[in-house]
């Protein structure tokens, strides 16, 4: 299709600039390449720009400034149908899943083909067999097998995030942009989703940047990691290079090698079973 | 809980903080009352009198005559409910697009404040007013009065549709955009689902107003059922009045009952 250059990287973000009317930097001059078939952890404090980053790629948000290619084809400076069309190879999932409530779990699977249908056909849901057929294989895939016709407000989060994951597959995409798709889950769930992402990236060798807030489960699941902090790259890495150094240095300063209450500072004590400390029991 | 501390009173704070002002206001508003209840003039030999004439209106409700006046109670029923149909259809149909541009998150500006203008001027204008303006315009009957309910069915199901327009949860919104949807998709894909369950519950709902309405502003001309029940108040004929303000009463309960049922079902 897009394909231009083998070589390039599958995501090439230059000198990419957010300022937002109000002012506020989001993003300062960021550099970022994202090889194909890699799985990347964007981390950092709320504000850093995570959400920001990841919407300029796609252009949900305007970049104030720089360029960005994905699959060697650039996006930035595109409209109308050719923004249309960059946007159905990159497949999006979201922290509170941003389902269409009063459509059933089919629908909002197969919204994702709607780069690729004509208006009448989608308004009528004609969709052609290929995609309901590739709709059926993902959302049993996803473990909601016989689940189609049920109404998404009908779903649990996990179930509403494995359709959310669906949807962004079905478009087919060269690159999954996910945004905080555990925040909203509890820890359990957060792992099984995070597995099953991570087991599809791998199955499609498909390259995603996920925001995430929980570094313990990006350092589980993913082979880089980059800290933001207040729109610039701070840290770019392995897992494992991710020192109480490199998080103080990402987030501020805070005593990273503790969960126990007694051991907490005064101004936030923690219940005894804080989704942190229950995930730390169970590593 | 420690025992020891004393016990501190608590009220919710006044409405008011200054008690100066507080007093001024309420005592302000209590003489205001007084001194325009003191202005009324009463005639109480008149009250008597109509108080006479409203008994046998009251009182042919005992005995309403469906029968002397048959044809044309049918005749203006049918007219009203052909009025009604016809102008919630046509006003619900007009009402869409006027909606989405009153909406600010989905028209640009020029478009936002002409259809603003446009729900203005439909609301500001009570029915039995807009009636009499269409009723010169296109002579008495219920052209007249179709066009007029049309035209307020507008304003009320456009202003109700923004509002509901400007609560989308964006973030559906994001996610199908995302997905490489064109714009019209994005409206019958993110948009139509968040919002059409209420603008049919608003359609029936404004079928059972603009029925009531038709009975009002055939008063003035306008055709409908209330020009039926105008002729009989200006012969004196109350029993028939009475027949016609039952069938109106008993319409308007069924439409509402019914309306609720189908909004219900929708949700």
């Amino acid at each position: 299709m897009l394909r231009m250059d083998q070589s390039a990287p599958m995501l090439r973000i230059r000198g990419l600039t957010k300022t937002y009317r109000s002012g506020d930097k989001a993003l300062d001059n960021v550099d970022l390449d994202v090889p194909r078939g890699q799985l990347m952890a964007l981390i950092g404090p709320s504000g850093a720009g995570k959400s920001t980053l990841i919407r300029c790629v796609n252009r949900l948000v305007e970049p104030s400034a720089g360029q960005v290619a994905v699959d060697g084809a650039p996006v930035t400076g595109l409209g109308g149908g050719a923004l249309r069309a960059a946007r159905r190879r990159m497949g999006m999932i979201f922290q509170e899943f941003a389902l269409v409530e009063r459509l059933t779990v089919m629908e909002n699977v197969l919204s994702g083909r709607l780069g690729y249908v004509g208006f009448w056909a989608s308004w009528l849901r004609r969709f052609p067999q290929s995609d309901i057929d590739e709709a059926f294989r993902l959302i049993e895939r996803a473990g909601l097998g016989g689940m189609h016709d049920k109404r998404a407000d009908q779903l649990s989060g996990g179930q509403r995030q494995r359709v959310g994951i669906c949807r962004a597959l079905i478009q087919n995409p060269a690159l999954l942009l996910v945004d905080e798709p555990t925040a909203s889950l509890d820890p359990k769930t957060s792992r099984q989703i995070m597995r099953l992402l991570v087991e599809l990236c791998t199955e499609r060798k498909l390259a995603a940047i996920v925001n995430i807030h929980d570094v313990a489960l990006a350092q589980m699941f993913v082979s880089r990691i980059v800290g933001l902090r207040a729109g610039r790259i701070v840290f770019d890495g392995s897992p494992d290079a991710l020192t109480t150094e490199v998080l103080t240095e990402i987030y501020g300063e805070e005593d990273w090698n503790t969960n126990r209450p007694a051991d907490d500072d005064e101004d936030e004590p923690p219940h005894p079973l804080t989704p942190a400390a229950r995930l730390d029991e169970a590593r | 809980m420690s025992g020891t501390a004393a016990a501190r009173s608590w009220r919710p704070p006044p409405f008011i903080a200054n008690p100066w002002l507080r007093l001024a206001i309420y005592g302000g508003a209590a003489l205001y009352l007084a001194l325009a209840l003191g202005t009324l003039e009463v005639n109480w030999a008149r009250v008597a009198e109509g108080l006479v004439r409203g008994w046998a209106f009251v009182a042919a409700f005992g005995s309403p005559d469906f029968t002397s006046r048959s044809g044309e109670i049918y005749e203006g029923m049918v007219e009203s409910l052909t009025m009604t149909v016809v102008s919630t259809v046509l006003g619900v149909a007009l009402s869409l697009p006027v909606g989405l541009g009153a909406a600010r998150n989905l028209a640009p500006l020029p478009v936002y404040l002409v259809c603003r203008g446009i729900i203005a001027i439909s609301r500001s204008f009570p029915e039995i007013i807009v009636a009499i303006l269409f009723v010169k315009m296109f002579g008495f009957g219920p052209l007249a009065g179709m066009v007029t309910l049309a035209f307020a069915t507008i304003g009320f199901m456009a202003k109700l549709l923004a509002e509901d327009l400007e609560d989308l949860d964006e973030a559906q919104v994001e996610a199908v955009r995302a997905a490489g949807a064109s714009w019209p998709q994005l409206m019958v894909y993110a948009v139509q689902p968040q919002v059409l369950p209420r603008f049919i519950g608003l359609s029936v709902y404004r079928l059972d107003i603009n029925f009531r309405e038709s009975a009002v502003i055939g008063i003035v001309g306008a055709g409908g059922i209330g020009a039926t029940l105008n002729t009989s108040f200006d012969r004196y004929e109350f029993g028939t009045s009475a027949a016609i303000l039952l069938l109106i009463i008993g319409i308007v309960m069924v439409a509402e009952y019914s309306s609720g049922i189908i909004r219900k079902r929708l949700q």
